[in-house]
């Protein structure tokens, strides 16, 4: 698998939220305008891209069955999988905090903006999913890593953005009463993921 | 305490049980934990076995979280509670990967997404943090069952539109090669519809169950 491969396959035809409906919470929540919509959007870019790559050296150096060989022959027939869940937890919650202290001392504005929600990418589905989902894909190397977070990043911030601009359009018209807000905004992200169904196919 | 005089059901705390069943749901009102809840509706099965499994972790983590709420201290509680949480769920993962191969191979990566499923973490900020050990069960109860209510009816849904069956039995009659070939409805020439049985329909599915809720219940529409 090459670098362009990963990252066009990340963004388009793995999409995270109309392929796998990851992150969705966030998603649905955070997209009423477009502005707050672009802030969560980079925040969870940067973390995947950091926290893809870390949780790839601790499932290569520590997780996976035989990955303590360089402890010693000894310790290669340990596994250590089963523990992947609370490991990658732990480090993207830590590095959940270090974003919130970042944003909160150099953009307040935005802090006040994501509110709640900052904290709560810790428990976005898509970071997490991420990393389940590298573990899963078996990359070869660090960066093969890295390349897939920052592609699945794009993918989900690409998602936001497009709802936040679509709802912003779709307060203005009419829709029966009982469909405003959620039931259109679901309907739609439907329509939306049978449009990025199309990519679903495409080989480099 | 006031808490201990009221009685173990009263009013108040049968409304913790039905609340999220209907006015409250976790998913169609409070919009939490969309993701699981769309990726694993293809069939009633794995649908049934992950409402059973994020029922456990939300009525255990929330017991937990509301015995230890006066120990957590606030700063690095949401580190606490994803750790709580995260050992249910291994706890979960090695249950199923033990007794339920298949539905575990069915499920993936979505049972490590109990994890973050946000009804598991909202409840826990919202209710056990402030809450006894006895209303943080009930509330447990009462929303684990609310996810489970619409993921059985969407799953429901997909799988007899999708492929004709209900838990991999065919209640609509086999399907033939040919129209004379078959029982049942596929008789009468009728198809399955397999457009069902991808992503976009999940979430049309649930957003036609909002509408229908929404218009019986006119309190819950936005403007």
């Amino acid at each position: 698998m090459d670098y362009i491969n990963i990252f066009v396959k990340s963004i388009f035809i793995d999409n995270m939220v109309f392929a796998y409906f990851l992150g969705m919470c966030s998603y649905l929540a955070v997209s009423k305008t477009v502005k707050t919509a672009v802030g969560l959007g980079s925040a969870v870019i940067f973390v995947l891209v950091v926290t893809v790559p870390i949780n790839f050296l601790l499932d290569s150096y520590l997780l996976k069955p035989g990955a303590l060989q360089w402890l010693g022959d000894s310790y290669a027939s340990i596994d250590l999988s089963f523990l992947s869940f609370i490991m990658f937890i732990a480090v993207i919650a830590s590095m959940v905090q270090l974003v919130e202290m970042i944003v909160e001392r150099f953009a307040p504005a935005l802090y006040g903006a994501l509110g709640i929600f900052l904290p709560l990418i810790a428990v976005n589905c898509a970071i997490l999913g991420g990393s389940l989902f590298m573990q899963q894909k078996d990359f070869s190397n660090i960066s093969e890593s890295a390349v897939y977070g920052l592609g699945s990043g794009i993918g989900w911030f690409l998602a936001i953005l497009a709802i936040a601009a679509i709802r912003e359009k779709i307060a203005y018209s009419n829709i029966p009463a009982p469909l405003k807000g959620l039931g259109i905004t679901f309907i739609i992200t439907g329509l939306m993921a049978i449009g990025f169904m199309s990519f679903s196919g495409i080989k480099l | 305490m006031a808490e201990e005089k009221e009685a173990l059901f009263s009013k108040k705390n049968r409304a913790l049980l039905s609340d999220p069943l209907d006015d409250n749901n976790p998913i169609s009102v409070q919009v939490l934990g969309i993701c699981s809840a769309l990726a694993i509706t293809v069939q009633l099965k794995p649908a049934l076995v992950m409402s059973i499994a994020v029922l456990f972790v939300i009525i255990a983590s929330n017991v937990i979280v509301s015995l230890l709420r006066n120990l957590i201290p606030s700063r690095i509680r949401i580190i606490v509670q994803l750790l709580i949480v995260a050992s249910l769920v291994i706890l979960v993962d090695q249950i199923l990967k033990a007794y339920a191969y298949d539905v575990s191979k069915e499920l993936s990566v979505f049972v490590g997404l109990i994890i973050t499923n946000c009804i598991v973490m909202g409840r826990l900020e919202a209710f056990a943090l402030a809450n006894g050990p006895w209303k943080a069960f009930l509330d447990g109860v009462g929303n684990g069952a609310g996810y489970a209510l619409i993921l059985v009816i969407v799953a429901f849904f997909r799988e007899l539109l999708g492929s004709g069956k209900l838990m991999g039995f065919e209640v609509l009659g086999h399907k033939a090669k040919t129209i004379a070939e078959s029982t049942g409805v596929y008789a009468l020439g009728y198809e399955n519809n397999g457009f069902m049985l991808l992503s976009p329909m999940a979430l049309i599915t649930v957003g036609i169950i909002i509408w229908i809720q929404r218009s019986k219940n006119r309190s819950l529409i936005e403007d």
